[in-house]
């Protein structure tokens, strides 16, 4: 498959039935798997709760040319690198997709602000945002995508293209790839035995030996605590 | 439709399980008492993979974990409902505020609360002795001394003894390091001349028996532990009374419309709605705690009326609803140059900070009463909806373009990952009868029950101190080294104040008293008006200090229950 064709099959498995079905993406074993219902993770929702989840991924809002429009965006503001995916590869449109169903101050913003993208592209160059080559596309980005820099006239473009990076840019960074991609090393069980000595030094920080006298002993910390009667803890 | 009668009498009718409700339980069932708990919401038991938020992931949400009208903190934030219940609505007086997060589950809010845990000192009991505001409480800090240290031992808390006035030591389990960012904090503090200690959180950095796990550094209190390594009303005291072969019988989804009472005004126990089939019931009781959490009380007494209590139960003073106060909230934020690009290594630690300032001006010539604590928040947490919103704001500090598009975000995301960090002051406000909740003729929920209307309105002395926390807010992040974000906010947006309810500390709707005129209940919880009735939630707090209230109403609840099995014991009730 090339590069839209792939984007195509993302859309359609996505609006068809609210799944997360992957394209070209290798590693599809490890994406989450819904636990009972499709579309439905088990993550301890309440009856109203997952009411309200089976109701929206049951729902349609962005037609496919949208969906395309927003994962031709999503490619463009997260594109893969030769070391990790990108925004398509997190599946990225697939949660816009949800997103603006779930949070409905989303759904004129987006859809008005894509209709005006498509206008805009037709202007200048007689084509539809999305079929547009990639140099145009990014010549179309240019002009929306530096706040501050903006004409007026093409302020609509810029609220859209804030919101798209914004959403994009979420949406990567709370998928697995994208939490791979910053590195964040924590959700699993630890001990936490302060800041690495290499760093301290790096910022010229140092715990106070007072203070240090007093935190946990992580070795200890299974012997259950005993104090005498003004409070002191025997067995720190 | 008849009202189906409970088969037996139970001896005690808890409503609501939260920290009152739950500690009740505990001394109650332990003492021998046939105990029935109602508990508005459904069960929950972290324990049980259902009810799991504890290591999830970010994508495991569709929302990735966004806030919604269902779970006001987000998907897998432990509390359900928040701000907003479905069909169960309150209303404000034109022209106020108020903020009102209810959580309807076993537990009650305690799935929620951020496990700060402070003693209330001396002067915390006693303010009018020094301000001339407001009213001292009936009793003092010797009183519950003994109890605050049962409930160090019996729940557990980190902390230091640091011998400080107004904040009394503890019987403490040993805190965690402090992170990085918090290091940065330390040293702007200390360059203000501002104390900071290690935080007092209810959260088992070592162990205090063997059916509670050990803190495993996940910092995801707030999403309920599996281990019961942290402090929540159902795993701590419920199920461990019950799983004891203490005698309780926990009634979920139900919803407690009233307190019946007797020709003479006595109460015999609770009329509830099922809500799983609407059915309307009732418990009986001999006796009734209610600990439904503060406004929630004040709204099932002043709906209890009878020719006996004609104004609601308990209510002759007509001070039931009055005197609610929430905590003084505000907050500013600092970006630290230093903290770019940083190493990146698993710093969660505890679910929650593990240093803080307590309010050091005590005695100090100031131009509001009482004061504030400052929290510190920051450090390179698990992402969630909302991270990476405008990846390079700080491109404006540091230069650069702003927004953008293209592998250049990636990098943006990078270098500002946990370069930021927050406080926020908590601080104590003066109670003033003319904040209250009542009863609003005009709206019942959907279980027919009348919905509680709010009046409530800050009064200088907050907004002073709001601004005297922002002066200070300023000075110590300057003293950091960093930048701080934001406009300061001026007294045109009240120098930041948070909202009535808005900090989810609301007290005070029940205060105690000696004087039955002036106050709802005597100095055990236990309502002036009708002697088998007490109160165990924080409305009996006559003022609720800079300090968050859980501790003290675990304290209260654990006096009030020993004095009410005393009672019972004597024939009294």
């Amino acid at each position: 498959m090339d590069r839209r064709d792939s984007l195509k099959s993302l859309l359609v498995g996505s609006v068809a039935g609210g799944l997360l079905v992957t394209g070209c993406t290798p590693d599809a074993p490890d994406t989450p798997k819904p636990a009972e219902n499709p579309g439905l993770p088990g993550y301890g929702r309440t009856e109203l709760e997952k009411e309200h989840d089976r109701k929206v991924l049951a729902e349609v809002f962005l037609n496919e040319h949208e969906l395309e429009t927003i994962a031709v965006l999503c490619d463009l503001i997260l594109p893969a690198t030769a070391m990790t995916g990108g925004a398509l590869e997190a599946e990225v449109p697939a949660f816009i997709e949800f997103i603006v169903k779930d949070m409905p101050q989303h759904q004129l913003p987006v859809r008005g602000g894509l209709a005006w993208l498509d206008n805009h592209s037709l202007k200048q160059y007689k084509r539809e945002f999305k079929k547009l080559e990639i140099a145009q596309q990014k010549a179309v980005c240019d002009q929306i995508a530096y706040p501050g820099k903006t004409k007026a006239d093409m302020m609509p473009g810029e609220k859209l293209f804030t919101r798209m990076r914004n959403l994009t840019l979420t949406g990567y960074y709370t998928s697995k790839i994208g939490i791979e991609d910053l590195g964040y090393m924590g959700n699993i069980a630890n001990n936490w035995d302060g800041v690495p000595q290499q760093v301290l030094d790096e910022h010229k920080l140092a715990y106070e030996p007072e203070w240090l006298a007093k935190c946990v002993d992580l070795n200890a910390r299974n012997t259950v605590a005993e104090w005498d009667d003004e409070g002191n803890l025997l067995n720190k | 439709m008849q009202i189906i009668e409970s088969s037996k009498t139970y001896d005690v009718a808890i409503v609501g399980s939260g920290a009152g409700g739950g500690m009740a339980t505990k001394i109650l069932s332990e003492a021998g008492f046939d105990v029935a708990v109602l508990e508005a919401g459904p069960f929950f038991d972290p324990r049980e993979d259902q009810y799991r938020n504890q290591f999830r992931w970010p994508y495991e949400s569709p929302r990735r974990g966004a806030s919604s009208d269902r779970r006001s903190f987000g998907d897998f934030d432990a509390a359900y409902g928040g701000w907003n219940i479905a069909g169960e609505p309150f209303t404000k007086h034109e022209g106020t505020d108020f903020w009102w997060f209810r959580s309807r589950m076993l537990g009650g809010r305690t799935n929620h609360w951020g496990r700060i845990s402070l003693r209330f000192g001396p002067l915390d009991f006693k303010r009018k002795s020094v301000d001339g505001l407001g009213d001292n409480w009936p009793i003092g800090y010797d009183e519950v001394k003994p109890y605050y240290d049962k409930v160090d031992k019996l729940i557990g808390v980190f902390g230091s003894r640091e011998n400080i006035t107004n904040e009394p030591d503890g019987f403490f389990l040993p805190p965690p390091k402090p992170r990085l960012h918090e290091l940065y904090y330390i040293k702007g503090a200390r360059k203000a001349g501002i104390p900071v200690i290690p935080s007092r959180l209810s959260i088992l950095t070592k162990r205090i028996n063997h059916e509670r796990g050990v803190c495993f550094y996940c910092a995801q209190c707030g999403r309920a532990c599996q281990w019961y390594a942290d402090f929540s009303s159902g795993t701590c005291l419920i199920l461990p009374a019950q799983r004891n072969g203490g005698k309780v019988q926990i009634f979920t989804e139900a919803m407690v419309s009233e307190v019946t009472t007797d020709a003479e005004g006595k109460a015999t126990g609770v009329t509830y709605i099922n809500k799983l089939n609407k059915k309307t019931c009732h418990l009986k009781a001999k006796v009734v705690v209610l600990a439904a959490s503060a406004c929630s009380t004040a709204r099932i007494m002043l709906n209890s009326k009878s020719s006996v209590h004609q104004d609601g139960l308990g209510n002759s003073s007509g001070l039931v609803g009055r005197y609610l106060h929430d905590s003084t909230g505000a907050d500013r934020a600092v970006f630290i140059p230093e903290l770019m690009n940083r190493k990146i290594y698993n710093e969660d630690g505890v679910g929650g900070m593990h240093v803080y300032t307590p309010w050091w001006l005590n005695g100090a010539k100031l131009d509001f009463p009482r004061g504030y604590h400052i929290e510190v928040w920051g450090g390179m947490g698990m992402p969630g909806y909302g991270f990476g919103f405008n990846p390079n704001d700080l491109n404006k500090i540091t230069g650069g373009d702003t927004g953008g598009y293209g592998d250049s975000l990636r990098e943006d995301v990078k270098k500002y990952y946990g370069s930021v960090i927050g406080i926020s002051g908590r601080g104590e406000s003066v109670p003033q009868r003319d904040n209250y909740c009542e009863i609003d003729n005009e709206v019942v929920d959907q279980w027919g029950i009348p919905v509680l209307k709010f009046h409530y309105k800050w009064t200088d002395y907050e907004v002073k101190q709001a601004k005297h926390m922002q002066d200070t807010f300023e000075e110590v992040l300057s003293a950091t080294g960093g930048t701080l974000l934001g406009e300061k906010p001026g007294k045109d947006r009240n120098y930041g104040l948070t909202a009535p309810g808005q900090i989810i500390h609301e007290v005070g709707t029940t205060r105690m008293g000696n004087d039955a005129k002036d106050s709802v209940t005597n100095q055990y919880n236990q309502l002036h008006d009708c002697e088998n009735v007490f109160v165990m939630d924080a409305g009996p707090f006559v003022s609720q200090a800079d300090k968050n209230p859980t501790w003290t109403i675990l304290a209260l609840a654990w006096r009030a229950s020993d004095y009410l099995i005393d009672q019972v014991k004597k024939r009294n009730i």
